[in-house]
């Protein structure tokens, strides 16, 4: 049984921060919507509010942290990635200083349209040298993700989930800073899926192997420094084709780094990378998102059966009925 | 700082604070002849600001930089442990010292001098400027001598700023934080966000110079964006904002001594883009980069320089 978690990030981060006293929260007028107002009732002078003022906020937060302190930025992915783009590459990135940016809304998980959906964050921020790039699949990587980034000596933007999240691993099995997780073996074909994809790529790979596929699954939760030895080995050991499987545009995110490194592994298989294809999406549920641009279970099912010229005749419904979801049904569509 | 002195003991650090700001006007034209260019009307505006600061108002110990500054070490980085700033420079960080960000570092030439006139740079490191590998250059770096930040993308120093003063502010710290801004950053939105915040959290360890010489690099300020009333401006966003002669040291020097209130300081410093030397004034509106058109221009500024040495 699928569990759903009601606002994972926002009671964490008050239990993470309880002990680091450095650590501080800047927000910028998101501040429930990123679930950091747990944080602020429990620590009200560790908590700075700037205002809609991103360029400004990112700055404040190089300052704070040359000064030593922990300072995690909190609002939407497109404001940090997009409206402060100079700002994080120049006044972050480049003294490597000890920011987090939290960004929240990745792709299309907002029916809030193309000015809320980051779709190329990943991508900006993969340009960044110096820049550690973490994104969350689950509960229990949105509970963990903020251990792995405190420890890590330079800025880190981390992919963030928020509202009502699915738990995929087990609490304990904690998010790894540059180990993928292997979800399932198998010979035909290797997927790579990051972020909300994860949970399409179990429902799709469960129905592939009751039609006998033999079908690797990796969850990717680092995107950069992209050097996992097991996303290597996977990639090395393909005899099929490798498929990605992502909630961003198939430029700059997991497809191209998986690209990159079968590119200059000189490994020869074929690649095909689902996502949204060069294009801006729109408001609209985030079910109804991954259908059009084919990043879900689907859309999963149809690359397998194209790389493997078969028909499994597997349809949405028996798709969505492995997902076992306890509450009956998707989780509803976040508001702003 | 003790705000009671003898009227002897002001006139000593104003007549050596003239003294420097004259010698940075001198040795810029110098070094602009000897390299064929340079940014000469950034010193002729800012000359008495950064002297002001760095002989009166900002308290910082001696300088903690080698004279002559090393190589660049490589960038920033979890596997350079050698990469440093220029902050050495202006002293020790120490939680009772002052803090100096410099913003606009096409100024860089500008600081260097200064830090050269003050003792805390030798002036064989303008043997570097410019030069491939070196930290000395053109436009200034985080690395270059005198420098903490990375402020070449204009308006962003202010926010770094105002992080580390409000930093400062949160650890209980006495020391102050000065940027030294130009007026053309006041075109930048961030500026603004920069000032709203710190007005909006109190932080008063904030102090501003800005050398309003009304210069752009398209030219004059008005021909590429009005950003006047620029003290009702700043004052309306929650500075404590106050209009100075930005060629006299002593008022100059004033507005560091006011009590701090819970505003950032911001001192407009009305400026001459031409101040001691008019031989530059012809080349108005278009000030930004001085580059001779010919031999004959060229001697103008060498007879010019040689006026200068025979005045000091």
């Amino acid at each position: 049984m699928m569990e759903l978690v009601r606002r994972p990030h926002a009671q964490n981060f008050v239990a993470f921060a309880a002990e680091r006293p450095e650590v501080l929260v800047l927000s910028a007028d998101l501040t429930s919507s990123c679930e950091a107002n747990d944080f602020r009732d429990a620590y009200p002078e560790r908590f700075f509010s700037m205002g809609l003022a991103e360029q400004n906020m990112i700055g404040f937060a190089a300052g704070l942290a040359r000064e030593g302190f922990s300072p995690w930025v909190h609002t939407f992915a497109v404001f940090i990635c997009r409206r402060a783009f100079d700002q994080v590459a120049m006044s972050v990135g480049y003294p490597n200083l000890p920011v987090r940016l939290v960004g929240f809304l990745p792709g299309i998980t907002t029916p809030g349209g193309v000015t809320h959906q980051a779709i190329d964050d990943v991508g900006l921020m993969r340009l960044i040298p110096n820049m550690t790039v973490l994104e969350c699949g689950d509960a229990t990587e949105v509970e963990s993700v903020v251990d792995v980034a405190h420890e890590i000596d330079g800025p880190v933007y981390v992919r963030m989930l928020r509202g009502e999240v699915p738990r995929l691993f087990d609490p304990a099995d904690r998010l790894r800073l540059g180990r993928a997780r292997v979800l399932s073996e198998g010979d035909d074909l290797t997927v790579l899926t990051s972020g909300i994809c994860t949970e399409q790529g179990i429902r799709a790979s469960a129905a592939l192997a009751a039609r006998g596929v033999s079908l690797r699954h990796l969850h990717v939760s680092t995107l950069k420094p992209f050097d996992d030895p097991i996303v290597r080995s996977a990639l090395g050991s393909t005899r099929g084709t490798v498929i990605t499987l992502e909630n961003h545009s198939v430029i700059g995110g997991l497809g191209s780094a998986v690209a990159e490194a079968l590119a200059e592994s000189g490994t020869g298989v074929k690649l095909h990378r689902l996502g949204l294809r060069d294009v801006y999406s729109h408001g609209a549920s985030r079910e109804h998102l991954m259908r059009e641009h084919g990043i879900d279970a689907l859309g999963l099912v149809t690359a397998v059966e194209q790389a493997l010229g078969a028909r499994f005749d597997i349809s949405a419904e028996e798709l969505a009925a492995v997902e076992a979801d306890p509450a009956g049904g998707p989780a509803n569509p976040e508001a702003l | 700082m003790s705000q009671q002195r003898s009227d002897s003991a002001t006139s000593a650090w104003a007549d050596e604070a003239r003294r420097v700001a004259r010698s940075v006007r001198r040795r810029v034209l110098a070094h602009t002849l000897a390299h064929d260019g340079g940014y000469l009307s950034q010193a002729c505006s800012s000359a008495e600001i950064l002297a002001a600061l760095y002989t009166r108002v900002m308290r910082l110990g001696p300088s903690q930089g080698p004279p002559v500054p090393p190589p660049f070490p490589g960038p920033p980085g979890p596997h350079n442990p050698d990469s440093f700033t220029g902050a050495a420079y202006n002293g020790p960080v120490a939680p009772d010292l002052d803090r100096f960000v410099f913003s606009p570092v096409h100024y860089a030439l500008v600081l260097y001098s200064t830090l050269i006139e003050v003792g805390r740079l030798a002036p064989e490191a303008m043997d570097q400027y410019d030069r491939d590998g070196s930290t000395v250059e053109l436009i200034g770096a985080e690395h270059s001598p005198g420098h903490e930040v990375t402020a070449g993308s204009l308006a962003q120093a202010i926010s770094q700023a105002g992080g580390i003063a409000l930093g400062r502010k949160l650890k209980g710290e006495p020391g102050r934080v000065w940027v030294f801004l130009s007026d053309g950053e006041l075109q930048e939105g961030q500026t603004w966000e920069a000032i709203t915040a710190a007005a909006y959290h109190g932080i008063d360890g904030l102090g501003v110079y800005v050398d309003a010489n009304g210069q752009c690099c398209d030219g004059a300020m008005e021909s590429v964006m009005e950003v006047e009333p620029m003290v009702e401006r700043l004052a309306s966003f929650g500075a404590d904002a106050v209009e100075v002669d930005g060629h006299d040291v002593e008022a100059l020097a004033a507005p560091a001594t006011r009590p701090r209130q819970g505003q950032p300081l911001v001192v407009v410093a009305r400026t001459d883009p031409c101040r001691g030397l008019e031989l530059l004034r012809s080349r108005a509106p278009r000030l930004h980069y001085l580059r001779f058109t010919g031999t004959a221009e060229r001697e103008r500024y060498e007879q010019a320089l040689s006026e200068l040495e025979q005045e000091a």
